[in-house]
């Protein structure tokens, strides 16, 4: 470990901090009915949406109605997906590479990673869609952070609101996000993204002869615009099959760094957005610090054990050019960086990868792996990290909160059967989905056969792929066959339950907090705002997540951990 | 409670009344029901019985962390019996072992249960023991007769004389009485039962001690107070309170995960070609499932209950007592429960040209004949003062003036000296002069500062002004700071006008008054906090005080009080204490603080027995999984044994603290918090790892398992 991996942990933290914090006001003022100086240009737009489809954004939801209406706009964004996908060889226009038709299980399992902001891809994208397929996948990138938006907007507003029956307006948050935080932020990103280097085009593949006389077919196409919103809206389904690690979509270090910090951007916002709604900004502070805790614990294992490299040749006194654990790593970007890269797309639910994390050390590659197991918690995507975040909160709050000696609140409302219902519903979904999938992808031939590595290393494999879809991450570890019938099955179920079985429970939460009265803070009261809360919310997502995984977790990459000191290989 | 007349005098028979009618201010309540020993011997035999009886699985289905158990004890006894009958004899030992403890851990949890109730229970039989057949004296067109009390409708009208039992509720129609009412209170303090007002009911079962009334009958049979009392304190045992529930569907939650979490380390574990037996699966399982707050969630809130109930309070719901705990606006009455009820005279203001030596003397003269509190008072302040002694009046010319409605005044006439004292206008009335200013200021002064002027005049000369003050009860001023640190607003109740009762609220201290307080302006009171989040407390007897009571949260009636207040309130306090109100809130608080800290206990326990019971699953499949052995523990079985015989006895460890309650103080939410989380958070953390390594060498050195590594 150097001092200047170390140091840009916290330099990106900061760096993300500032921006999510003004972000942060201009989304409270965009969303909570104040005026931002992108309205002269927005209104008549937005107002032009809602005549042209027939809305009136003042009409007040009903949760049920809320959640149906989202429901209903992702359905028809996942069929539109399907079909684009199926008539891929007969749609002829912007497909110059004359992509083929797609598995009718990657086709499934493509819609619903792209309608659940996973971007889970069991494809190679420059090799399987055309450009077209691509665009709408970006359609679906802007659309899939935007829900996650309106779930977060309609939970907090349980919290913010007090003796009311209705959660807002689903129309009016959806397009106000799309046009005043989604567009205007991507059309930023991809600007800057082509000023470091990305290309932008509709071209055909380039083909070249190589010096030794090979042909190579250089892929490229709107890569910039493509990178800038999966990136911004925390979606990870990048253009390239190698993803940022393919020169095209990360260039350089300042691109890396540029996309580290469009990332986490809105998710560090909904935190200060969150304070703000509530009409409390220190109710912000210990959720923020806690995500921060959690994210620089992670860096830092992830990074030492990345650095250590593997102890078994360290044992074999190997002293390589560095101890360094650099497989499967991109070598422009070194150790810090990726490690660093690694443990950011498994927090901010990114998916985005710069490297192989099959090749991660064991305990290396359990950070990630934790990290969305504990239900992307981290910062989270879109508004979902927030609200999983609020989840764990009602549920410490809970579990501690009698202990002063009143019936658990929070933020004034008070947390009774059908809250703790919600809030356990939403906990379970994530801890089933990933345990009994993974335990029948072990058991039965069609989930072994898919496994590369036997061994704890595969049961690793295994669980990331759940863990990674239920959370809506997108990433994979690798070294197992996503595309089989299988994987693609599985996986599209677990990132379809990971999505709206977990997260409408919470909406479903807030809306019975909203019908609460609000009950006066006093000194009675459970402080939330300070360094305790910090320590027992932090402490509350670290021994759930521990408690549910751990045997797992032990046959998984701790047991790989220690064979490794013991220098004990696994055949295969 | 309504403040005396503002005169300065009260009637003699006001002051007897109000002396019999409720148990001396200030004085903590005696007669308090017999706190049983924890361990009582009766109680622990019965429990014990209980607790077998209690092992019904159809018993067991409120409880679905017990039932879990409970199963899992079932399968890992048949697996034992099984590996005997193979004539596996090491298997047989090692599952045996396993099989008893969690069997024991279901009858720990059970014996919690039923220690809880049977202090409930042996309550609810005494009170039945006291339920006898008494006879009924009934007035009917054709005169008195006696009939069974249990034949009385509701409406009847009896007649009850000294000595006789009250033959069912009702309300006194007629007379007045003192009655014995120590069968249902414990109070062996007489107190007057009278028609009409405040202290108009009375309660079957208890006794007439004075006197004859005539009761109107107001409950039918079974629905009699004491009928009611025991059904409350039997069915009491068994409700469960709304966050009860809540919690108990949070650790149904957990078990759920925790069940599919040991399901699933089956396939696991077959992958990885480490393969573990069902009772060691069983045995995880029940390591991890929140079997400590499980076991004893029920008799955590039964507990409660019968705290209450040993303090003389019937909740009549176990929302009631929840809610004590919410609690943050408290409403007092100023009279008896913030002062002492009885005003003392403070201080003597004479006019000008007069020696304060002289005022006291006439003020004492005045008041030698003055048998009220106020009066003996006046003589006390002038001895303290003056050392003025009380004159031998024996012999002399002397004529006391009592007290009159029409005069308002009271005095003496001794040796041709006239000397009066009253209320100012009367005096001044009676002595036919203009108030000068400067008397006439120091009135207004002492009115305004809360307390009641009396004007002293000797032979139509006014002497000055004596301060009657109502003395704030030693002690309220800390409880109510106490209170406000830990984020409950006290609230005053007063008849006074708002000017002096500011000056009241300021010296007691209390938050926020309510003056000239009206039965409507009460209710209003109430409903407008609520409204605005807060939730409300307090305490009333009389039927001006029913619809502010119905409206409250936590609603304590006194027993003395009427039918009405009775019925608005949802708790009845049997001491007819009106501070009280604090004690409840402060047991409401002690019931939640107990569920918490033993649900984070039972909660962060688990991460001691994982240390224990993985390494010891695997590392024969991953030997370097033994790293995780922190606590280098023997054997892989004597690590679950270990962890399993921790988990059964922290049960009956931490039931005298379920009973009792963890202890409270008034203080701020975050500086109990930061207590009780190092205490059962952190402690819960660091216990079960001392606790399972010392189990672990007692096991290894009987080897009661099989030791090898």
């Amino acid at each position: 470990m150097t001092w200047q991996g170390i140091l840009q942990i916290f330099v990106l933290l900061a760096v993300v901090t500032v921006v999510g914090f003004f972000l942060s006001k201009y989304m409270y003022n965009t969303l909570e009915g104040g005026r931002t100086f992108m309205d002269r240009v927005l209104v008549p737009c937005e107002r032009a949406v809602y005549r042209l489809c027939g809305i009136d954004p003042t009409v007040e939801m009903r949760w049920t109605r809320y959640v149906f209406v989202l429901l209903a706009v992702n359905v028809v964004g996942f069929v539109v997906l399907m079909v684009l996908l199926a008539l891929q060889p007969v749609l002829t226009i912007f497909n110059p590479a004359h992509m083929h038709q797609v598995p009718f299980w990657v086709n499934l399992n493509t819609s619903i990673s792209f309608m659940t902001n996973t971007n889970w891809q069991n494809y190679g994208g420059e090799t399987t869609l055309s450009y077209l397929s691509q665009m709408w996948l970006t359609v679906q990138q802007f659309l899939s952070p935007v829900t996650g938006i309106c779930l977060f907007l309609a939970v907090v507003r349980g919290f913010s609101r007090h003796n009311a029956n209705t959660i807002g307006n689903f129309w009016r948050d959806f397009v106000r996000t799309l046009l005043w935080v989604a567009i205007p932020l991507a059309v930023i990103g991809a600007v800057v993204l082509i000023a470091l280097g990305s290309p932008q085009n509709l071209h055909a593949y380039t083909v070249v002869h190589t010096l030794q006389g090979h042909k190579q077919t250089i892929a490229q196409g709107p890569v910039a615009s493509m990178t800038s919103i999966m990136q911004l809206g925390d979606n990870g389904g990048g253009f390239f099959n190698m993803n940022v690690a393919q020169p095209f979509a990360g260039p350089n270090a300042a691109s890396i760094f540029f996309q580290l910090i469009l990332g986490f951007s809105v998710p560090v916002a909904c935190i200060f957005l969150f304070g703000k709604m509530v009409k409390n900004t220190r109710q912000a502070r210990p959720i923020y610090w806690s995500m921060v805790l959690l994210f620089v614990i992670g860096a830092l294992v992830l990074y030492h054990f990345e650095a250590a490299g593997n102890p078994a040749l360290a044992a074999h006194h190997l002293r390589l050019a560095a101890s360094h654990n650099l497989e499967g790593k991109e070598t422009r970007f070194g150790t810090g960086t990726t490690s660093l890269f690694e443990n950011s797309t498994t927090t901010i639910s990114w998916g985005s990868v710069i490297a192989s994390n099959d090749s991660l050390t064991p305990i290396g590659g359990l950070v990630p792996l934790f990290n969305m197991m504990t239900g992307e918690v981290i910062f989270g995507s879109w508004g979902a990290g927030m609200i999983g975040m609020i989840a764990y909160a009602v549920l410490a709050l809970f579990l501690a909160g009698l202990m002063v000696g009143r019936t658990p609140e929070y933020l004034g409302k008070k947390i009774e059967s059908f809250e703790v219902k919600m809030a356990v519903l939403s906990m379970i979904v994530p801890s089933l989905v990933i345990l009994v999938l993974a335990a029948l992808s072990v058991a039965l031939k069609a989930g072994t056969s898919g496994i590369f590595n036997p061994g704890p290393h595969g049961l690793s494999e295994v669980l990331y792929a759940f863990s990674s879809g239920v959370g809506n991450n997108g990433s994979a570890f690798g070294g197992l066959n996503a595309a089989s019938p299988w994987y693609s099955a599985t996986v599209g179920l677990a990132m379809l339950l990971g999505r709206f079985p977990m997260y409408i429970p919470l909406v479903a939460m807030g809306a019975s907090l909203a019908k609460k009265q609000r009950i006066p803070e006093s000194a009675g009261t459970f402080p939330t705002h300070g360094p305790l809360f910090t320590v027992l919310l932090t402490g509350t997502v670290v021994v759930v997540g521990a408690l549910i995984f751990f045997p797992a977790l032990a046959l998984g990459p701790f047991a790989e951990q220690f064979a490794a000191h013991a220098g004990k290989l696994f055949g295969g | 409670m309504s403040d005396m007349d503002p005169t300065g005098h009260v009637g003699a028979t006001g002051t007897a009344l109000a002396d019999g009618g409720e148990p001396p201010a200030g004085e903590s309540p005696h007669g308090r029901r017999v706190t049983m020993s924890m361990w009582d011997k009766d109680l622990v035999r019965r429990s014990l019985r209980q607790s077998l009886r209690k092992l019904d699985p159809r018993a067991l289905t409120h409880n679905p962390v017990m039932f879990v158990v409970e199963i899992g004890s079932l399968f890992t006894t048949a697996d034992a019996l099984r590996y005997l009958a193979s004539g596996r004899l090491g298997s047989f030992s090692f599952t045996g072992q396993i099989a008893i403890w969690l069997w024991l851990t279901v009858l720990f949890a059970n014996f919690a249960e039923a220690m809880a109730e049977g202090r409930g229970q042996a309550h609810a039989d005494e009170l039945r023991r006291t339920r006898t057949e008494t006879e009924a004296r009934k007035v009917t067109p054709e005169g008195i007769q006696v009939v069974p009390a249990t034949t009385l409708q509701v409406g009847d009208v009896v007649v009850v004389a000294a000595g006789e039992v009250i033959p069912g509720d009702g309300e006194v129609i007629e007379g007045i009485a003192s009655v014995d009412e120590s069968a249902i209170t414990g109070e062996s303090a007489p107190v007057i039962r009278e028609s009409g007002g405040d202290r108009s009911a009375v309660t079957g079962g208890t006794t007439v001690l004075s006197d004859e009334i005539q009761v109107k009958i107001t409950a039918g049979r079974g629905e009699s107070f004491l009928d009611r009392m025991i059904t409350l304190i039997e069915a009491g045992v068994r409700q469960k309170t709304p966050n009860e529930i809540a919690l108990a569907l949070l650790l149904a939650g957990l078990t759920l995960i925790f069940l599919v979490v040991v399901v699933t380390v089956a396939p696991f574990s077959v992958y990885s070609h480490a393969p573990v037996s069902v009772t060691v699966l069983i045995a995880l399982l029940v390591a991890l499932i929140p079997t400590t707050i499980g076991g004893l969630l029920s008799a955590i809130g039964i507990s409660g209950m019968n705290r209450l109930l040993e303090r003389n309070v019937l909740a009549l719901s176990g929302r009631a007592v929840e809610a004590a705990g919410d609690v943050n606006v408290i409403m007092l009455d100023k009279t008896g429960t913030l002062t002492m009820g009885s005003r003392q005279a403070t201080s003597f203001t004479p006019s000008p040209g007069v020696e304060e030596r002289r005022l006291a003397e006439a003020a004492q003269l005045s008041s030698l004949a003055d048998e009220t509190p106020e009066g003996r008072s006046i003589v006390v302040l002038a001895k303290e003062r003056y050392d003025l002694r009380a004159p031998d009046l024996d012999g002399g010319d002397v004529e006391f003036v009592p007290f009159s409605a029409q005069t308002r005044m009271s005095g003496v006439d001794l040796d041709g000296r006239q000397i009066r004292k009253g209320a100012a206008e009367s005096v001044a009335r009676w002595a036919e002069v203009e108030l000068d200013p400067q008397t006439a200021a120091a009135v207004e002064q002492i009115s305004r500062a809360g307390s009641t002027p009396l004007l002293v005049a000797e032979d139509r000369q006014i002497l000055g002004a004596v301060e009657l003050k109502d003395v704030v009860k030693p002690g309220i001023k800390e409880r109510l700071a106490s209170l406000r640190a830990a984020g409950i607003k006290t609230v005053m109740i007063t008849g006074d006008n708002p000017i002096t009762a500011d000056a009241i609220a300021r010296e007691v201290g209390v938050d926020d008054f309510l003056a000239e307080a009206t039965p409507e302006r009460k209710m209003e009171y109430v409903k407008s906090i609520r409204s605005e989040g807060y939730m409300v407390g307090m305490v009333g007897d009389g039927t001006n005080d029913a619809p502010a009571l119905a409206n409250a949260d936590v609603a304590v009636a006194m027993n003395t009080g009427t039918m009405a207040a009775r019925e608005a309130g949802n708790m009845i306090d049997l001491d007819s204490n009106p501070t009280k109100l604090i004690e409840i809130v402060e047991v409401g608080k002690q019931i939640l603080i107990t569920r918490g800290a033993l649900t984070t206990f039972s909660v962060v326990n688990d991460v001691a027995k994982y240390f224990a019971i993985i390494p010891a699953m695997f590392v024969v499949a991953y030997p370097g999984l033994n790293a995780l052995n922190i606590m280098h523990l023997t054997s892989p079985e004597t690590a679950i044994l270990s962890a399993i015989i921790f988990n059964a006895l922290i049960i009956p460890a931490l039931i005298p603290l379920a009973l009792r309650g963890v202890r409270y103080r008034a203080t701020t939410a975050a500086t109990i918090l930061r207590k009780n989380l190092l205490i059962y958070g952190l402690g819960g953390l660091i216990l079960p790892f001392v606790g399972i390594k010392l189990i672990d060498m007692i096991v290894s050195a009987l080897h009661l398992v099989s030791t090898v590594k």
